[in-house]
């Protein structure tokens, strides 16, 4: 959560709570809900390395809120991330070992392998078809998430078919 | 292979003799064999199907499994070489054309991944002919052709002809004209095969709509997302059904259900 909460950042200083709501509204239901906790302590490493500086300010009746900004050398951190591509998504390797060593094991039917898979990618599919439902039509990067996912769904069903092919 | 067999399905030996009583499709031993100037292709081969009333099933698999060849079995529009078939309750794989025609203006409406609306007509007379022919008065069919436009979302398109419509609209004008007649059984043949992506969630979301309500449907789809709409999915391979899953009802999804992270993993 480093690197989303620095990014949040650059659009002026925030205290904890105010954070948790920001990535909440960007990325939408179909995101885990950061825990307010977990967004605390990970604000307190930031601050820990110089990445950001908090400041607490006084409030009527309530305890201190500690406000964060950016450092100079926070900003450098968001930017070198958004120079960094990601990463590509990995083929299923748990899925595919057991696919290349059902065969000479004996105990297990390539197929009924391929099936039960297909069966699980499908219901998650569902689930996520619900998700997109469910969630604000309007709200274009969660739409995006969501569907993304299902991308990479159909991607994986695909090739669990070209195995089936191959394997039948 | 494991095939998870549902009681009455038949299959294999033992099958039964009489169609179960409620079924809407019933198939026993269905095949199909294409011959044209290269080697057969054995498109269905001994296949038991049996879709019961309010299901929706999808049927997947890759291209030239034979899976379009079972739908136009089941709606009459291929001839099977082998095998049983009853619709309704019905036994129909002795029909000739004439009755097909008949059974399929009652009882099974269809729609193609190329719409197959007639071009000379216009949106109002393509959703009301079937209607007629079916026997309604001009009154009844236009009653059902507005009511059923309006659910479309094509309010004001009555007059247009097809060629002037996106593909996401003529698809809903087929919607329409297959559902006019209230048929008892929906087939949907790549329904979504040919448009983009928003006409294919408008295409998902009226055929979850109408099953909702209680509708028939037997769909193919190579499109994993539309099959996860059904409730039943077969993959069909070379011919053959290979599984056939009931998908589960999933909890309503949580806010921040991890699934979508872990789809990386």
């Amino acid at each position: 959560m480093r690197q989303q909460l620095l990014a949040l950042l650059t659009r002026g200083p925030a205290h904890g709570y105010e954070l948790k709501q920001g990535l909440e509204q960007l990325l939408g239901s179909a995101y885990p809900q950061p825990n307010v906790g977990q967004v605390y302590v990970t604000l307190g490493r930031l601050e820990k390395s110089g990445l950001i500086e908090g400041e607490d300010v006084e409030q009527t009746g309530r305890p201190n809120k500690r406000i964060y900004r950016l450092t100079d050398a926070g900003r450098e951190a968001v930017a070198a991330w958004f120079e960094d591509t990601g990463d590509e998504p990995r083929v299923r390797d748990g899925f595919f070992m057991k696919l290349a060593l059902a065969p000479l094991s004996g105990l297990a039917d390539p197929i009924a392998l391929i099936n039960r898979q297909r069966r699980q990618h499908l219901n998650t599919m569902r689930s996520l078809s619900r998700l997109a439902a469910a969630e604000d039509r309007d709200n274009k990067i969660a739409q995006l998430l969501i569907e993304g996912a299902m991308l990479h769904l159909q991607a994986d069903l695909d090739w669990l078919e070209r195995c089936q092919e191959e394997l039948e | 292979m494991r095939r998870k067999k549902r009681k009455g399905d038949g299959g294999g030996t033992g099958r039964p003799v009489d169609p179960p009583g409620d079924a809407i499709v019933h198939a026993e031993g269905l095949s199909k064999t294409h011959r044209g100037d290269r080697a057969p292709v054995h498109a269905v081969r001994d296949v038991d199907l049996t879709v019961r009333p309010g299901e929706f099933v999808a049927v997947t698999g890759p291209s030239g499994a034979g899976k379009s060849t079972l739908l136009h079995l089941v709606g009459g529009l291929e001839r099977p070489d082998a095998g049983r078939l009853w619709i309704g309750g019905e036994r129909v794989d002795g029909h000739d054309e004439a009755r097909w025609a008949v059974l399929r203006r009652r009882s099974v409406g269809v729609v193609f991944q190329f719409f197959n609306l007639v071009s000379h007509l216009t949106v109002a007379d393509n959703v009301e002919l079937p209607a007629l022919l079916a026997g309604a008065s001009p009154r009844a069919a236009r009653a059902s052709r507005e009511e059923l436009l309006a659910e479309l979302g094509l309010d004001g398109r009555e007059d247009a002809l097809p060629a002037a419509l996106s593909g996401g609209e003529q698809q809903r004008v087929a919607l329409a004209r297959a559902l006019v007649n209230q048929p008892a059984l929906l087939l949907a043949d790549e329904p979504a095969g040919s448009l983009d992506g928003k006409g294919t969630r408008d295409v998902l979301r009226l055929l979850a709509r109408f099953h909702a309500r209680g509708q028939t449907i037997l769909m193919v789809t190579h499109d994993a997302r539309m099959a996860s709409a059904a409730d039943r999915v077969i993959s069909f391979f070379d011919g053959r059904i290979a599984d056939d899953a009931p998908l589960g009802d999933p909890a309503p999804a949580r806010p921040g259900v991890t699934g979508v992270l872990d789809l990386n993993d």
